[in-house]
């Protein structure tokens, strides 16, 4: 399609403006308030005892939900891009179930099943094993949550690089697990790198699933996520603006990472 | 010897393999030539294991390898697209198969270098694949299942990816290094010239089946049948039997057994003329014939001559 060049600047400047009225101005504007009251406040209100409690459980949960998806996302890329097995569409159907439900449907469905009352939930506590309310709810429901990215990435990476390589490795000599570790995961590293990022930058952000099963208990069970609308919600709002500085600082780091995989993903 | 017997192997409803019998002597250099479905790859691909067959037995050097895997196999195999390990560089590529059979560093070093050497490459031991042209590639692959000292070295459409010009010249190369290595050779190509020009042995195969299987020479003059003789070269009919373009003698006087036709179009092709000839109930009949011997004859287009044949080869099917 060719645009005249008076359009090209129209579209430009609309694709531009957007972007800056509905995602740069407001995280510029939370970056000004938390920063206004001095950066010493906002130490301060980082430092407390439940921030950084809340810093740590959010990266604990973020990490345990990357290792999970990416070992299990990569079996999955797995079996659906090389797998000649029946009812591969039942799988490539499910693994998009997250994207489709409601995260805070994702924390009720989990109650259901792991509460006190729930299926496995009086089983558990016999064990002395608590899920609901305590952190392993709260990295099930990230682990839910986050599981596609993995998947969605590699799959069509494993598709696009095809399996010749496979089989030549296979006729030189090299064991399934040789050729994995040798061949196939080499060739899709900057998919999975980029799931990885995906993953993260999701699970750090994750609120409705985590609302719902974490209890909330400050210095305990309550992520950053939580611990900004607690605050907002007790109109401790420097409070609310610093933690949530904080979040996007992270977010924007592992924005930073992505685009510098991106581009070594395109020269690769 | 390797053995295939009595392979069958369907694909759904499709039967690519329909109960092939072939025997490939050690040292030999045999093609498998066919049009495209005609079931040559997938029976180079059930040698090396990497398809398993419905029916039948494989065979190398006498024992069964019917159910052994591919690595177990003592094959290399070469792809169409090189299937080039696209991560490392050439001499990693080549040094794959040592380096999974745990060979010692120094051994590994000689031996990629000495085959590095043979293939043309040496001097591009740290460059990667997508820095060589298709013919280093393929020549880096071929490198590459070499270095195993493979006891059969299979090649799928080696060249079938590569422009006319690089083809030819590899072509050339892949005869020499079998005469150096004397690697028990099986070779997929669909392209006859290919197969004549450096094969030693051809198994002509169509529609699941093996046609025919024999020295390129003995094929072309004596097929066994239509399909074969058409695959490896020009055919002509005339008077209900074929005949190679090369075998028809055009005559000016008609005599006992030649056939009438008009000639409609004469091409010269350099060396070689090209008469286009139409008669009683055939199209695309044409003669070969040296520049000398169309000059002798001072023909033009237009011109009513007699057609005989010195060396028909298949008695035609009549036309129904």
């Amino acid at each position: 399609m060719t645009v005249s060049r008076p359009w090209q600047l129209t579209l430009r400047i609309l694709a531009l403006g957007w972007l800056l009225a509905l995602l740069l101005a407001p995280v510029a504007l939370i970056f000004y308030r938390t920063f206004e009251p001095g950066i010493g406040a906002v130490w301060d209100s980082i430092t407390t005892p439940a921030a950084i409690s809340a810093f740590w459980l959010t990266i604990e949960v973020s990490a345990i939900a990357v290792v999970v998806n990416t070992v299990l996302g990569v079996v999955m890329a797995l079996a659906l891009a090389r797998g000649r097995w029946r009812g591969r569409w039942v799988l490539d159907a499910i693994i998009d179930l997250p994207f489709a439900i409601s995260p805070v449907v994702v924390g009720l469905s989990l109650i259901l099943v792991y509460g006190t009352t729930g299926w496995f939930g009086r089983d558990l506590a016999d064990l002395g094993i608590r899920v609901i309310f305590s952190v392993p709810g709260i990295v099930l429901a990230t682990v839910f949550v986050t599981l596609p990215f993995v998947v969605r990435e590699v799959t069509p990476v494993l598709r696009e690089v095809g399996d010749e390589q496979e089989q030549a490795a296979a006729t030189l000599g090299a064991s399934g697990w040789q050729t994995f570790w040798r061949i196939t995961l080499p060739s899709i590293r900057w998919g999975i790198a980029y799931g990885v990022v995906l993953t993260t930058a999701r699970a750090i952000g994750e609120f409705g699933a985590v609302s719902v099963v974490s209890g909330k208990v400050s210095g305990e069970t309550e992520t950053l996520t939580l611990l900004v609308e607690k605050r907002f919600a007790n109109f401790d709002l420097a409070g609310a603006y610093a933690a949530s500085a904080l979040l996007a600082a992270i977010a924007l780091l592992t924005l930073l990472i992505m685009t510098t995989f991106n581009r070594r993903r395109e020269e690769a | 010897m390797i053995a295939a017997r009595g392979i069958t192997k369907q694909f759904g409803d499709f039967v690519a393999l329909d109960d092939v019998t072939i025997e490939i002597p050690d040292g030999s250099l045999t093609a498998l030539l066919g049009p495209s479905g005609s079931g040559k790859s997938t029976l180079l691909r059930i040698i090396a294991g990497l398809e398993t067959p419905d029916r039948g037995v494989v065979e190398i050097h006498g024992r069964d390898q019917t159910h052994v895997p591919p690595q177990r196999r003592e094959i290399g195999f070469v792809f169409q697209h090189y299937a080039a390990f696209k991560h490392m560089t050439v001499r990693d590529n080549v040094a794959f198969g040592l380096k999974i059979r745990k060979q010692p560093k120094a051994r590994i070093d000689a031996r990629v270098n000495e085959l590095l050497e043979i293939v043309g490459l040496a001097g591009h031991q740290k460059r990667y694949p997508n820095q060589l042209s298709g013919g280093q590639r393929q020549r880096m692959a071929l490198a590459r299942a070499l270095a195993v000292e493979p006891r059969v070295l299979l090649l799928d459409e080696p060249f079938g990816a590569l422009d006319a010009k690089v083809r030819a010249d590899l072509r050339e190369w892949l005869r020499r290094l079998h005469d150096e290595v004397h690697v028990t050779t099986i070779l997929v190509t669909h392209d006859q010239e290919e197969a004549m020009s450096i094969a030693d042995r051809i198994a002509v195969m169509d529609h699941g089946r093996i046609e025919q299987v024999g020295h390129p020479r003995e094929l072309y003059d004596r097929p066994a049948n239509r399909f074969v003789m058409g695959f490896l070269g020009p055919v002509s009919e005339i008077g209900g039997r074929l005949v190679r373009p090369h075998d028809i003698v055009i005559e000016l006087e008609p005599s006992p057994g030649a056939h009438e036709a008009q000639i409609t179009r004469i091409v010269h092709l350099g060396f070689e003329v090209r008469v286009e000839l139409a008669l009683a109930r055939r199209d695309g009949v044409f003669a070969q014939l040296t520049r000398d011997e169309a000059q002798q004859l001072e023909v033009s287009e237009g011109d009513i001559v007699w057609l005989r044949a010195t060396n028909a080869l298949v008695e035609a099917p009549d036309p129904a």
